[in-house]
């Protein structure tokens, strides 16, 4: 996790585009990969962290403010 | 755009949990009451009179069916003003213990905005409240009251209220059941020091708020409160008289139908969360979630098909903030629907809605592009 995570940018993107963004970007990137997705749609760090659990990706938490960290597992 | 509703094909009116439809007892009663009780049953000649019988007999019916004396029921304008009066009148009437109030996070958004200084207690991913968290919470010191609910208004799960009024009692701290979606549906809830429901969750008219407050509670009402007008009042006591006939019987029918979309939504819809209790939930609600799909295009396109549904889902607020019941469980709130079934629903209309809906996602998600994602 000490590797300068690829950014993704959603600000200003209503849900559920940031999830759709991030979902795009985590099939790019290599396993091990982590993508930190910048979002302030209110619902977007709730989505995000359902959105890992249901596609067995590691949800690493916010990274500040409307910056969320997600590695690729699988 | 997909095949649209015929036009003499009735609306399936799926949204309940907001306000169901007026049940026919309730019109006959109101209809009665506004020839009956129009007078102003504060007066002394016989117009009043009647009038202040036709109220006693709707408290009545309310303190048989809450199992409470007739003194201990109050009433409101809505619901939502009884959950308000309700938390206010515990504050006012333990003020002198503290102002801190306990609360599940899923708790319905009129007692969250009652709430000043809040101990919010967390749920689980079926929303379930956290009992060890809560307890713990009512248990310290300036606790003035605390706010379970029985059912969750959006996703239907049930909460533990024994153990939790145990909890409550235990600390001698009063707590608020809000019983709006249960009341009518399920046996009402017996422990509780404070209790409201909402005449029309159960088929009652719009525009009635019960608030029932056990004798040796410490609560001050305001000196301004108002109730609903009496024909209102007389009309959701009649109707719920006539839901708690069949309300096992209803509940059954409801609950099957309930089991049949929770299990063939999951089925036949890819990447769906169904969320809530499976098993310790209302008899009439379901709640789930589509990866990817936009909750307000998924209302307008079921609308379209003659489907009236409810969604948490930050699109469809006013506040464009996604629901706090499915933020608090950690689930999915991007298209979101919630489907809430009553007397009049038919087999036909459930059964139509599950056909139509794995076509409705798959044209929604084909045209985001989001197909294999």
């Amino acid at each position: 996790m000490t590797e300068t995570p690829e950014v993704l940018d959603c600000r200003g993107q209503r849900c559920p585009l940031p999830v759709i963004a991030l979902a795009r970007r985590i099939g790019e990137v290599s396993v091990g990969t982590t993508v930190r997705l910048l979002a302030d749609d209110p619902a977007a760090a709730g989505d995000v962290a359902a959105w890992c659990r249901m596609r067995g990706q590691e949800f690493l938490g916010q990274a500040g403010p409307d910056a969320l960290d997600v590695r690729r597992l699988t | 755009m997909g095949p649209t509703r015929h036009i003499d094909e009735p609306v399936a009116y799926f949204d309940a949990a907001t306000a169901s439809p007026l049940h026919p007892a309730a019109r006959e009663a109101l209809i009665a009451a506004l020839a009956d009780g129009w007078a102003d049953p504060g007066k002394l000649y016989g117009q009043a009179r009647q009038a202040r019988q036709l109220f006693d007999a709707a408290r009545a019916v309310f303190a048989d069916i809450l199992a409470v004396r007739a003194e201990e029921v109050w009433f409101a304008p809505t619901g939502s003003e009884a959950c308000r009066r309700a938390i206010a009148g515990l504050l006012r009437g333990r003020a002198r213990v503290g102002r801190t109030v306990v609360h599940s996070a899923v708790e319905h958004s009129s007692v969250l905005k009652a709430i000043h200084d809040g101990v919010e207690v967390g749920v689980d991913r079926l929303g379930r409240v956290d009992l060890a968290a809560f307890a713990e919470a009512v248990g310290r010191d300036g606790v003035a009251a605390a706010a379970l609910m029985s059912a969750n208004h959006e996703v239907g799960t049930v909460q533990p209220l024994t153990e939790a009024a145990a909890a409550c009692q235990a600390a001698g701290v009063p707590l608020l059941v809000d019983a709006a979606q249960s009341v009518g549906r399920v046996p009402v809830p017996e422990q509780w020091s404070v209790l409201t429901a909402s005449a029309h969750k159960w088929g009652g008219p719009p525009g009635v708020g019960v608030l029932a407050v056990r004798t040796g509670v410490r609560f001050e009402d305001a000196a301004d409160a108002t109730g609903p007008s009496l024909p209102l009042l007389v009309a959701a006591a009649a109707s719920l008289r006539a839901v708690e006939v069949d309300r096992d019987a209803q509940a059954r029918r409801l609950s099957g139908l309930v089991t049949r979309i929770r299990e063939t939504v999951a089925a036949t819809v890819p990447d769906v969360e169904v969320v809530g209790d499976p098993v310790e939930r209302l008899p009439h609600l379901v709640t789930f979630s589509c990866l990817y799909v936009d909750g307000e295009a998924l209302l307008h396109a079921l609308d379209r098909r003659g489907f009236a549904v409810s969604s948490g889902s930050s699109c469809t607020s006013d506040t464009l903030r996604p629901s706090h019941v499915l933020e608090a469980m950690g689930v999915l709130s991007h298209g979101n629907v919630r489907v809430s079934l009553h007397r009049d629903t038919t087999e036909e209309q459930v059964d139509r809605f599950l056909a139509e809906l794995p076509g409705v996602v798959a044209d929604l998600r084909a045209e985001a592009g989001v197909v294999g994602l």
